[in-house]
């Protein structure tokens, strides 16, 4: 008796030192989303903004190309999507990737080193389809990426495979039979923000059309078919847009009613746009690709890895903070019509 | 209102806080005082700002009428009347009114020679409005972070604050003011049953004693809390509510800026299991 007091103080300070560790402190910062009272505000901490702005690193854009007429395609051979660039625009173009995806691994990360026109290394066939991606992104998904437009460096940051990207998730093992019942939910997941919802709220939503507007249109649910379970995968989905951007639910939404448009912040449109846009990216150009990657480089269960709002975002509502890196590419990566 | 045999002797003068005799009197069965007297000052000011608030609003539905704090750009400044001016003095005339109720409640439990038991417990009903609509608003810096004075506004405000930490019932405090809520309502529900039972006998039966009553809850769980003790729980448990509703909100912006499941994670991050 004489120890388990002491012992049970011990082991609470012990446990509660993380806990207390982690809170954070006023001032902070706060954007007014909707009329005065709402509600509608978003709260951020200036010095974890900070921090997080302070991490990205933005590779110094080469000077601009000394066009001299020639066309690459007339130099370099098996050109199929970059062809029409000029010579110096194209090489250009091969550090910038270079820099952006592959920094250690260099150009031989994708090319035969002896011989830079062959097919041969899995990477350089992924390679030519995301820039068909990224210049797809940059003419047809301006109502999702504006004028800042996206470049590899957008989701590579410097690394050969994203750092934010899924696959179908089996879960982790557990019990089968009677004691099965975990129903895709209560893991504490990181892709829906650590809540008990539905673990994986990706496939269904991300890879084609799914079912993410659960409420009902009548006040009474006549013939109204989403299930309870149709609206916690919704939500899982909505706690990893939040988490993906580093943004509460009222930077779209007003909560007296979610589904409503004339109640919804402008950033609900953008964000619309954007998981067309996510979808579109998944079934035109990863699932494709399934065959072309090595097992290594897909999910558990086989499938290709997949774009999400992480992958891009990374936790700010504004990829790499807004900054316009495009810019400097725009003749490279933004066609007037891509293929 | 017939008097009851002690008040004759309760209705003297002294033991008030401020203002010596000048207020010291009742009218009729109501004790005026220094603070009745701005309980009512407050009460009548803030009461007919909301009804000039409602008459240049849109609307007199009485569910709609919605006085709204002022834009986060005006900070802690004092903002125009019509942009949520009106809201601020309001905001002072409301806290002034529940303050000095509280005050004259002292005033009274001194007359009385009685404990401030009951100023006490209603304080924290004031502490949980004041950290509302002054302190939250204060440590973010903005006014504008208070909640709107009107029946469905403030419950839109409400739940659009819990959204903006995406899932306000992971919030730990708003976890404990729940469960002493629930639990607030099981020890009254108990409570009011048990002396019923035993005070409210059938036609032509005896009242039973507290012995009764104890022997009730020993008999089934083997212990009771006893005639005071029940009291004094049901004040811990009660306040307690209170206490952490106004924790909740508090931390809810100024301490924690993100969603509140992820503030789990030290739980889920605890070297025993990952």
């Amino acid at each position: 008796m004489n120890i388990i007091i002491p012992a049970a103080v011990a082991i609470t300070v012990l446990v509660s030192i993380p806990m207390m560790l982690q809170w954070e402190r006023p001032p902070m910062d706060s954007k007014q989303q909707g009329y005065r009272g709402t509600g509608m505000v978003q709260i951020d901490n200036p010095r974890i903004k900070a921090k997080q702005a302070a991490s990205i690193e933005i590779p110094e854009a080469y000077d601009p190309a000394e066009v001299e007429g020639t066309k690459a395609s007339e130099v370099y051979e098996n050109l199929k999507v970059l062809g029409d660039l000029d010579q110096a625009e194209f090489d250009r173009l091969m550090f910038a990737i270079t820099d952006w995806v592959s920094p250690d691994e260099g150009c031989g990360y994708c090319h035969n080193e002896e011989n830079l026109a062959e097919d041969s290394k899995y990477t350089k066939i992924v390679a030519r389809r995301m820039l068909q991606m990224t210049k797809a992104i940059n003419t047809n998904w301006s109502n999702h990426v504006a004028e800042t437009g996206v470049t590899c460096y957008t989701c590579h940051r410097g690394k050969p495979v994203p750092q934010n990207v899924w696959a179908l998730d089996p879960g982790s093992r557990q019990a089968g039979g009677m004691a099965a019942s975990r129903a895709g939910q209560n893991l504490g997941a990181p892709a829906v923000g650590l809540t008990s919802l539905p673990y994986d709220p990706f496939a269904g939503n991300l890879d084609k059309k799914g079912l993410i507007r659960v409420t009902a249109p009548t006040a009474l649910p006549n013939g109204h078919t989403p299930h309870i379970k149709d609206t916690e995968k919704t939500y899982a989905l909505m706690m990893h847009l939040s988490t993906a951007l580093g943004v509460n639910c009222t930077f779209c939404h007003n909560s007296r009613h979610f589904a409503n448009w004339e109640q919804s912040s402008p950033a609900r449109v953008t964000a619309y746009h954007g998981l067309a846009m996510v979808r579109d990216v998944n079934k035109t150009y990863m699932e494709p690709l399934v065959d072309v990657f090595p097992p290594e480089r897909k999910g558990p269960q086989g499938d290709v890895l997949k774009v999400n709002c992480a992958t891009c975002h990374e936790g700010q509502s504004k990829p790499l903070g807004g900054i316009q890196m495009l810019k400097d590419y725009l003749t490279e990566l933004s066609a007037a019509k891509a293929d | 209102m017939a008097m009851l045999s002690f008040e004759r002797k309760y209705r003297v003068r002294g033991g008030t806080l401020l203002g010596g005799d000048l207020f010291d009197f009742w009218v009729g069965p109501f004790y005026v005082g220094f603070f009745g007297i701005t309980t009512a000052f407050f009460s009548f000011l803030g009461t007919a700002l909301i009804i000039y608030g409602a008459a240049i609003g849109p609307t007199w539905n009485i569910w709609q009428i919605n006085i709204a704090p002022p834009d986060l750009s005006y900070g802690l400044a004092l903002a125009p009347m019509k942009e949520g001016g009106l809201w601020q003095i309001i905001t002072i005339c409301a806290t002034g009114a529940f303050v000095s109720w509280a005050l004259r409640e002292v005033e009274i439990c001194r007359k009385l020679g009685i404990g401030y038991h009951v100023p006490f417990a209603f304080s924290f009903a004031i502490l949980a409005y004041v950290s509302l609509v002054i302190v939250r608003p204060v440590l973010l810096g903005a006014w504008g972070h208070g909640f709107p004075y009107g029946i469905l506004s403030h419950l839109d405000w409400v739940s659009n604050v819990g959204y903006q930490y995406l899932h306000f019932h992971y919030n730990p405090a708003h976890m404990i003011a729940i469960t002493f809520f629930f639990t607030n309502a099981l020890a009254l529900a108990l409570h009011g049953g048990l002396i019923l039972s035993a005070a409210n006998p059938g036609e032509g039966e005896r009242m039973k004693t507290p012995e009764y009553e104890d022997t009730f809850f020993r008999d089934t769980i083997g212990y009771s809390i006893g005639t005071l003790g029940i009291h004094r729980l049901g004040v811990f448990l009660a306040l307690s509510a209170v206490f952490w509703s106004a924790v909740c909100i508090v931390i809810s912006g100024p301490f924690w800026s993100r969603g509140w499941p992820e503030w789990w994670g030290w739980w889920l991050n605890l070297p025993i299991w990952s």
